[in-house]
């Protein structure tokens, strides 16, 4: 990839060279925009990421939490309430819509969690004893899952932007590394082409020229001649 | 992007994990059956006596074949068993989520998307 030999196969006219020149201005323009591109998707990706990190602990502590408060559940029913509530489950209360959210021409898709009205599942759970506890179980869980759906979010946004940033440097780089040197070399390359060949018209020019003015010069000496020739003759007058 | 057309449908959570994160999910209100003749539910109760290949596929089919799931939510001590597929599962669609149990406490360490938060900024 060194030297004058990774160039574009055109001809050293004026036209491409013409051409040449907008496509390097339109790579060194595309290059800018697409590395400022890069900049922006990376401060948000490194936002994302703190924020992942920081949801991923609060989780464990919100799952623990959640935990507590089955085993309570458990406690108060006195007895296992898990192969109930599986088979009562029918249709979920708890459901995700996703938005969307643009950065820089990347959409990145967000989960947004609701909770569908009129329907719930477990009426009878807890109903012997333990329905406050039940209650109470079912809410910290709510919150619990809204926590994992905002996780969720976060993450997916994670891996889109990962991908996006991923295709977006390689962008950059290649126009950086090998679309605009190429570009140059092909302009270097136009550019030594005509050189080679102005300099031989220039001088075929530059003879026609000399040549011309060298008649002009000669001709002009022959107009001055007679008076000189006179003058020359006055003086030789005063001597005789 | 092609996952960008069907997300619009995906409304529903699927779990996979011990009978407690299970049950306390669909306290919640997660739990979904599909009507119809082939019931399928969003949910998988694992125990010591499932076995991986069970795993395996409710985890396909959740992430691959329905369409209608948007996170799918595994427990940590789980998906370890399953690890190689949590690892090699890079889409965007549906959202994989590794969700700390209560017998097994969170490891950040094993998260397979915080390991790769890790190799991105080369700790």
């Amino acid at each position: 990839m060194s030297g004058a030999a990774d160039r574009e196969a055109v001809f050293p006219t004026r036209q491409s060279l013409g051409l040449m020149k907008a496509k390097l201005k339109g790579a060194e323009t595309g290059h800018n925009l697409l590395k400022r591109k890069s900049e922006a998707l990376t401060k948000r990706f490194r936002e994302i990421t703190k924020r992942i990190d920081e949801a991923k602990r609060k989780m464990g502590r919100v799952m623990q939490i959640a935990a507590f408060s089955l085993a309570e559940v458990t406690y108060a029913v006195g007895g296992d309430i898990g192969y109930q509530v599986q088979e009562s489950a029918k249709s979920a209360r708890f459901r995700i819509r996703t938005k969307q959210d643009n950065v820089s021409g990347v959409l990145l898709p967000a989960f947004e969690s609701y909770l569908t009205e009129g329907n719930n599942d477990f009426g009878l759970t807890g109903l012997g004893k333990g329905g406050q506890q039940v209650q109470r179980c079912r809410e910290t869980y709510a919150r619990a899952v809204e926590a994992l759906v905002e996780l969720a979010s976060l993450q997916t946004a994670f891996v889109i932007l990962d991908e996006v940033i991923k295709v977006v440097n390689r962008r950059v780089n290649a126009i950086e590394h090998v679309i605009i040197p190429r570009t140059e070399n092909t302009i270097k390359y136009i550019n030594s082409e005509l050189d080679e060949l102005d300099p031989a018209a220039d001088a075929e020019m530059k003879a026609k020229r000399e040549a011309q003015a060298a008649q002009g010069a000669k001709s002009q000496s022959e107009d001055t001649g007679p008076s000189d020739i006179l003058a020359a003759a006055d003086e030789e007058d005063v001597i005789f | 992007m092609a996952s960008h057309a069907d997300f619009k449908d995906r409304q529903f959570l699927a779990v996979i994990g011990d009978e407690d994160s299970v049950t306390g999910l669909l306290l919640a209100g997660i739990g979904h059956v599909t009507t119809g003749a082939d019931a399928q539910k969003n949910f998988l109760v694992v125990d010591n006596k499932t076995d991986n290949a069970a795993i395996e596929s409710a985890f396909e089919s959740f992430t691959e074949e329905r369409k209608d799931i948007g996170i799918v939510l595994i427990n940590q001590h789980v998906a370890d068993r399953i690890r190689h597929r949590i690892d090699s599962y890079t889409a965007a669609f549906p959202t994989v989520l590794e969700i700390p149990s209560k017998d097994h406490p969170y490891d950040p360490e094993k998260d397979s998307v915080l390991r790769r938060v890790r190799r991105l900024f080369g700790e």
